[in-house]
């Protein structure tokens, strides 16, 4: 009875509290910018089941990929067995549903079983991968300290989690060998129960070790939980509303500014009153973007989307060639700053600043001037993250707001507003190439 | 045979209206090397008797490297006033030399009241070759030659278009060998984003040695690009990486009107 307490209380608990963390990081979301990707719902499912749930984009590298595949089947059919889990929790039962499911249980038991021994070799896989190869996108320096931990921490867990639930079947098999000489009839534990269990001859040390797996793994999954919010981990969830988000215009087409159109529209129009009043008395937003609240709810998402896999940066001619840029340390950033900013906003109110922004404190002006605007980051990414209109947006602020640009740069703008093109030629000899040998 | 071409001006003062408007571009218009590629797509176009005009005086640049650049105030009154001509003239279909107007054109410009079929130089030859127009008959010159190609970004990832170029490369009868990084992987040469424009960052290579390398390695003959800035950059890198004589930068419109024999 205690027990059915416990559990529900720390079921309840757990929950709640991770629901609570996941609104938090929803309203830190909406503190970006207004952006439309409504519409052609076809083809945003389309796009979130090919690429979230299908990974199809993971399996350009089909190594990491396969790896990558068996974790996040097993993840996502383990928690199948959640759902007896918190029956079992609640009411008090040993597998509810055995009974009823007769052999289809021992069936689904048993897929559960082989999914975690294989994401069992891909986690130790993924732990060599990045501490003993030292996989050069896995050990840069912007993943020294908390993302390196994180991403081991994370290994580490599922680690703990398979190895529960092994004690827990295990035991329990172990158990039943000793009690009745039957078997579970589970595709691993059927084995792996006597291998590590059969030794033990007194019933209730085993049944002692088969409430240490339950209970472990309940917990795990409830910490596990818990801890993605605070994780790198949290593209599991976010890879979905991610996708489903996509940009779906070519990738080549930036952003058009509109408050800027309204300008140019002003500026060509002879009939315009330049004495007029404003049409609203709002204060105009700014140009580009200095922090992130200046950015879009969708690069902010793609933020919390990021699990610092580095593709991006992996792809990235100017971080190839030794340049400060890193698109994987833009997207960092920009989750950093924000959750940053998200906390000082809920603590002192939704005017607060701490003087800081994204450009300057965190993201510097050499960093975005070493982009080549080429999009290999943006087609990297297994979750269609953005990279490239965050860097844009910072460069239109430093632009457009603090005329802040290398200096060539100076010379070409003024050059096509002079002349029409980027270098010091007249507009008038446009054509001369027709008439020349 | 002296270069055919016509501008807007002209056709409307004859009361004639173009199939296509050629839309040169900065780099096509006043670069040495990028005029070359320009006459290329011409002598394909005369050739062809695709009745083209082009702006002259009266084009002016994108705005590309302004919006690369973060400048929108400069992009958007130059996509403007170049809204206004275009729509002036009533312009439908539009073929660019270069993918970056071509991007620009395509996919910025609607938003600002410029809407138009456009297309990038390597597509209206193919669909030239696909229509029987042009024919490379005995095209003895590129034959079994090792030509790589490039994939500019604006045209590749940023548009999509990845076939048009190499089907070209095949109908030259010679071989196409890939680099490592082709297609969607492609590299950029270095000059996109404004970078054209400037000097590199620090770091410990320039980008356009880095791509020249792999493209060497794949032991072609002729490097093959379809944007005048990609060929500014793999030309320079060639020339760094001392391999000048042994391997050649050229645009596909170029290999065309060769193998043509234009």
């Amino acid at each position: 009875m205690i027990a059915n307490v416990i559990f529900t209380v720390l079921f309840l608990g757990g929950f709640g509290f991770f629901f609570i963390q996941i609104f938090k990081i929803r309203a830190n979301i909406l503190l970006g910018r207004e952006l439309d990707r409504s519409g052609d719902a076809a083809s945003r499912w389309r796009t979130m089941i090919l690429v979230a749930l299908g990974q199809k984009k993971m399996f350009t590298r089909p190594i990491p990929a396969l790896l990558h595949l068996t974790l996040y089947v097993a993840f996502v059919i383990t928690q199948i067995e959640l759902i007896e889990i918190i029956v079992d929790g609640i009411s008090g039962n040993h597998r509810f549903f055995a009974p009823t499911l007769g052999s289809f249980y021992t069936f689904i038991i048993s897929f559960i079983e082989v999914l975690s021994v294989l994401a069992l070799i891909g986690t130790i896989a993924f732990l060599a991968r990045r501490n003993l190869l030292k996989l050069p996108r896995l050990t840069m320096k912007e993943l020294a300290g908390w993302p390196k931990k994180d991403a081991n921490l994370i290994l580490i867990m599922e680690v703990v989690l398979v190895s529960f639930i092994f004690t827990m079947n295990g035991a329990d098999e172990a158990l039943l060998n000793l009690s009745s000489n039957q078997s579970n009839g589970f595709l691993i534990s059927q084995y792996v129960g006597p291998l590590f269990f059969g030794s033990v001859k007194n019933p209730e040390t085993l049944h002692l070790l088969e409430q240490i797996g339950w209970w472990g793994h309940f917990t795990m999954v409830l910490v596990f939980l818990n801890y993605l919010p605070f994780s790198k981990h949290l593209h599991i969830l976010f890879a979905f509303p991610n996708t489903y988000y996509s940009n779906l215009n070519p990738k080549g087409q930036f952003t058009n500014m509109e408050a800027v159109t309204a300008e140019v529209k002003l500026m060509m129009d002879p009939t315009a009153d330049p004495y007029a009043q404003p049409a609203s008395d709002e204060a105009p937003q700014r140009f580009g973007a200095k922090d992130v609240t200046d950015l879009t709810w969708k690069n902010l998402m793609d933020a919390y989307s990021c699990t610092e896999c580095g593709r991006c940066t992996s792809s990235c001619p100017a971080n190839i060639t030794g340049k400060l840029l890193s698109p994987r340390k833009i997207m960092m950033d920009t989750r950093d700053r924000l959750t940053e900013l998200g906390n000082g906003i809920r603590k002192n109110g939704k005017d607060f600043s701490d003087g800081k922004s994204l450009l300057g404190d965190y993201i510097s002006e050499e960093e975005i001037w070493a982009c080549t605007s080429c999009n290999a980051c943006v087609q990297e990414c297994p979750v269609n993250i953005d990279p490239l209109s965050i860097i844009v947006d910072l460069r239109r602020y430093l632009v457009m707001e603090e005329s802040k640009m290398p200096t060539e740069l100076t010379g070409m703008l003024t050059n096509i507003e002079n002349n029409g093109a980027p270098w010091q030629f007249s507009q008038n000899d446009r054509l001369n190439w027709a008439n020349e040998d | 045979m002296a270069l055919q071409v016509p501008t807007m001006a002209e056709m409307m003062a004859k009361g004639e209206t173009p199939d296509i408007l050629f839309w040169v571009g900065c780099s096509g218009s006043f670069d040495d090397r990028a005029k070359k590629i320009t006459k290329a797509i011409v002598k394909i176009l005369n050739h062809c008797n695709v009745k083209f005009a082009v702006l002259g005086a009266e084009e002016s640049c994108t705005g590309d490297p302004a919006k690369r650049a973060g400048n929108e105030f400069t992009f958007q009154m130059q996509a403007m006033m170049n809204i206004q001509v275009l729509n002036g003239y009533e312009v439908k279909r539009i073929v660019t030399g270069c993918p970056h107007c071509f991007n620009t054109l395509k996919n910025e410009y609607p938003e600002l009241g410029g809407s138009y079929e456009v297309i990038h130089h390597t597509q209206l030859i193919q669909d030239l070759i696909n229509t029987g127009k042009l024919q490379l008959e005995g095209g003895s010159t590129y034959k079994g030659k090792k030509i790589t190609f490039h994939d500019p970004c604006y045209l590749g990832r940023a548009n999509d278009v990845y076939e048009a170029p190499r089907m070209l490369i095949e109908k030259l009868d010679a071989e196409l060998v890939e680099m490592k990084r082709c297609k969607t992987n492609g590299l950029c040469c270095g000059a996109g984003g404004a970078q054209m424009f400037k000097e590199a960052e620090k770091g410990n290579k320039e980008i356009n040695i880095e791509r020249t390398e792999e493209a060497v390695e794949t032991t072609a003959e002729i490097i093959a690009t379809g944007c005048p800035f990609c060929n500014t950059m793999m030309t320079d890198g060639v020339k760094t990486v001392e391999k000048e004589a042994s391997v050649k930068v050229l645009d596909i419109a170029e290999l065309i009107a060769n193998a043509a024999e234009l």
